[in-house]
C-alpha cells in the first residue's frame, strides 16, 4: 500500500514516514521551537528569581527572613489563604453539588456568575470592594460608627482573596459530578442512609482527588494573588502587607535580593503546586478525566 | 437549602460588590463617563492593555499551537515535565513572574544585555508589556487546544494522505480548520486575561503615561487620589469592550463551530 502514497516514493530510503506524521526534520525543528519558547518565557524567568534570590550568598538569603516585616507579610499571607481557602471549599462543594445534583432555573446563569471572577481584572475586583466600604460608600460611615475595619485592614485582604479564588473548587469539581449523576446516591438514599450520611461515604470518595486538585490550585492563587489585594490592603508594613505585596515594596526599594528571596518561596509555593498537580494528572487521570483547560 | 447557600454566598460576595459598581458607574451617567473615556491619558492607556495584549495573544496563539502539537503528537524524553511546566503561569504569582521578566529584560539582565547592544529595549517600554503579557497567557491557549487535538482521528489524515494530499496540505486544510473553534477560544481566554492583567505587567512596564501605563494601573492610580469616580468609569469602560469583545469572539466561534468544527 505504501508505495501508493505520492509523498513516498522510494518507501525504503532513509526520508520514508508515514503519512500521518511530519518528517525527521519537520519533527525536530518543531520540537526545537517549542522547548526554545517554553525556555524562554517560562524556564528563564523561574530560574532568574532563584539565581538573584541567591545573588550575594546564601548568608544574605537567610538574612531576609529575619526582618520583622517580612516575617509578617509571610504569616498574614498564611493567615489569608487559611480563611479563604477552606471558605471557598465548602463554597465550591455545595455549589457543584447544587449545580450537577439538581435541576433549576436559570443554572446556566448561576455557572455563568461562578466564573465571572477569572474573566474580570484583579484591580477591579479589589475596586468593587472598595466602591462598597470606603467612607463615601453607603455602607462606610456606619461601619466607622462602629468601628469595624474591612478596607486596608485584615478582613478586606480575605474578601478580595475569596472573591478571586472562589472559581477554582466549584469549576473542577461541576464537570466531575456531573459526569458521576446521581445513581450512586439514590442507591444510598434508597438504603436507608440520610443525606449527610450519603454526601460523607458516597459523594465525598467520588470526588475526593478532584476536590484536593481544586484546592491546590485555589490555595496557590489565594497566596500569590496580588492586583486585588493590592488595591485593598492600604499597604501598611508589617500589618497589611501579604507576601507578593511585600516583593513590590522591597522591589521598589531596590533591594534586589530581598524582593527575589520572598519571591523564591512563592516560586517554591508554584513548584510544588505544579509537582502535586501532575501526581494528581497521573495517578488518578481517570477519575479527573471532567477537567479541560483553565 | 444548598441552592439557598450557594446563592446567598454568591450574593454576598460578587453580586452586592458588583452592583455597587454599576450602581456607581450608572450615576456618572454616558456622558459622564465619555468625558473619562476620551480623557488622552485614559485613552492611551485603553489603547496600550488592548494592543499589546491582542499582540500577545495572537503570539501564543502561534507558539501555543506549536507547543501542544509537540506535546500531543511526539515523544521525546522530558515530555512530561515539560507539559507540567506549560501550567507554571498558573502557578507562580504574578508579582513574582513580574520582577523576574524585569531582572531579565533590563539592561544588564540575562537576555536585556544582548538586546541592549542591538538597540533593542524592552523593559519599560510596551515590548515589556507584551512579553509578560506572553507568559501569562500561553497556558489558556496550550490547554484549550490541547485535548481537542487528542481527540483528532488518525482516520481523518490518513483519508486525506490517501486522496494525494501532502503533510502541509492536510495539516494546513484537514486539521487546522478542525481546531479553529478551539484556538479562538484560548486566543479569547488568553486576551481577556490580558487585558485585566497587572501584577506581572507593571514591573517591566516602567509606566509612563502616554507610552508603557496599562488601563488596570490607571485605575489603580485613580484610586490612589481617591478620584473612585474616575476609577469605576475607566474600569466600567474596560468591562464594557471586554465583554463585547468576548460577546464577538464566542459568535466567531459558534459560526466557525457549525462550518468546521470536529463533531465530537
Amino acid at each position: 500500500m505504501r508505495h501508493e502514497l505520492p509523498q513516498s516514493p522510494e518507501p525504503a530510503s532513509k526520508s520514508w514516514h508515514p503519512a500521518t506524521t511530519e518528517s525527521r526534520t519537520a519533527r525536530f525543528v518543531l520540537i526545537g521551537v517549542a522547548l526554545a519558547f517554553l525556555g524562554l518565557f517560562l524556564l528563564l524567568p523561574l530560574i532568574s528569581v532563584f539565581f538573584e534570590a541567591f545573588r550575594k550568598g546564601p548568608a544574605a538569603y537567610l538574612a531576609v527572613f529575619a526582618d520583622h516585616d517580612a516575617l509578617a507579610a509571610i504569616r498574614l499571607t498564611l493567615l489569608v489563604a487559611a480563611i479563604a481557602v477552606p471558605l471557598n471549599l465548602v463554597f465550591g462543594v455545595v455549589a457543584a453539588w447544587t449545580i450537577a445534583k439538581f435541576e433549576f432555573k436559570g443554572k446556566a446563569f448561576l455557572t455563568t456568575l461562578i466564573d465571572l471572577p477569572f474573566s474580570v481584572s484583579p484591580v477591579i475586583s479589589g475596586l468593587v470592594y472598595v466602591l462598597l466600604f470606603s467612607t463615601h460608600s453607603a455602607l462606610g460611615p456606619w461601619l466607622k460608627s462602629q468601628g469595624i475595619e474591612i478596607l486596608f485592614a485584615v478582613p478586606g485582604i480575605v474578601l478580595a482573596t475569596v472573591f478571586v479564588t472562589f472559581p477554582f473548587v466549584a469549576r473542577e469539581l461541576i464537570p466531575l459530578m456531573q459526569e458521576q449523576g446521581t445513581t450512586d446516591e439514590e442507591a444510598a438514599l434508597s438504603l436507608g442512609a440520610n443525606g449527610w450520611q450519603t454526601f460523607w461515604h458516597v459523594t465525598l470518595p467520588n470526588i475526593k482527588w478532584g476536590l484536593l486538585y481544586g484546592v491546590l490550585l485555589c490555595n496557590a492563587r489565594a497566596m500569590g494573588e496580588f492586583g486585588a489585594v493590592s488595591v485593598v490592603s492600604g499597604h501598611i508594613r508589617g500589618l497589611t502587607n501579604t507576601m507578593p505585596l511585600q516583593v513590590e515594596i522591597l522591589y521598589n526599594e531596590f533591594n534586589s535580593v530581598a524582593a527575589f528571596a520572598v519571591a523564591s518561596l512563592l516560586a517554591l509555593l508554584a513548584l510544588v503546586t505544579l509537582v502535586l498537580k501532575t501526581l494528581l494528572e497521573l495517578r488518578y487521570g481517570a477519575e479527573l478525566a471532567a477537567n479541560g483547560g483553565h | 437549602m444548598t441552592l439557598g447557600f450557594t446563592l446567598a454566598y454568591l450574593t454576598l460576595i460578587v453580586l452586592i460588590p458588583l452592583a455597587g459598581l454599576v450602581w456607581r458607574s450608572a450615576s456618572l451617567g454616558w456622558g459622564g463617563m465619555w468625558h473619562v473615556a476620551t480623557d488622552p491619558r485614559t485613552l492611551n492607556a485603553l489603547k496600550i492593555s488592548f494592543g499589546t495584549s491582542l499582540v500577545a495573544a495572537l503570539i501564543n496563539v502561534v507558539f501555543g499551537v506549536i507547543v501542544a502539537w509537540v506535546l500531543v503528537r511526539y515523544r521525546f524524553p522530558g515530555r512530561r515535565i515539560i507539559d507540567a511546566i506549560v501550567d507554571l503561569p498558573f502557578a507562580l504569582p504574578t508579582a513574582v513572574a513580574g520582577i523576574a521578566l524585569t531582572a531579565l529584560y533590563s539592561k544588564n539582565g540575562w537576555i536585556g544585555r544582548w538586546l541592549d547592544p542591538l538597540g533593542i529595549k524592552v523593559a519599560f517600554t510596551p515590548v515589556g508589556i507584551t512579553i509578560a503579557l506572553i507568559f501569562i497567557g500561553l497556558p489558556f491557549v496550550v490547554r484549550t487546544v490541547q485535548p481537542v487535538m487528542e481527540e483528532i482521528r488518525k482516520e481523518v489524515e490518513e483519508a486525506a494522505a490517501t486522496l494525494g494530499a501532502t503533510r502541509f496540505q492536510t495539516i494546513t486544510r484537514v486539521l487546522l480548520p478542525g481546531l479553529t473553534p478551539a484556538i479562538l477560544t484560548g486566543f479569547a481566554l488568553a486576551f481577556a486575561r490580558a487585558v485585566g492583567e497587572y501584577g506581572s505587567v507593571i514591573f517591566i512596564a516602567g509606566n509612563l503615561p502616554y507610552i508603557s501605563e496599562i488601563a488596570p494601573l490607571l485605575i489603580v492610580i485613580r484610586l490612589e487620589e481617591f478620584d473612585y469616580t474616575g476609577a469605576t468609569a475607566i474600569a466600567a469602560i474596560m468591562l464594557i469592550i471586554s465583554f463585547t469583545m468576548l460577546f464577538v469572539i464566542n459568535l466567531i466561534q459558534a459560526w466557525s463551530r457549525r462550518r468546521y468544527g470536529y463533531a465530537t
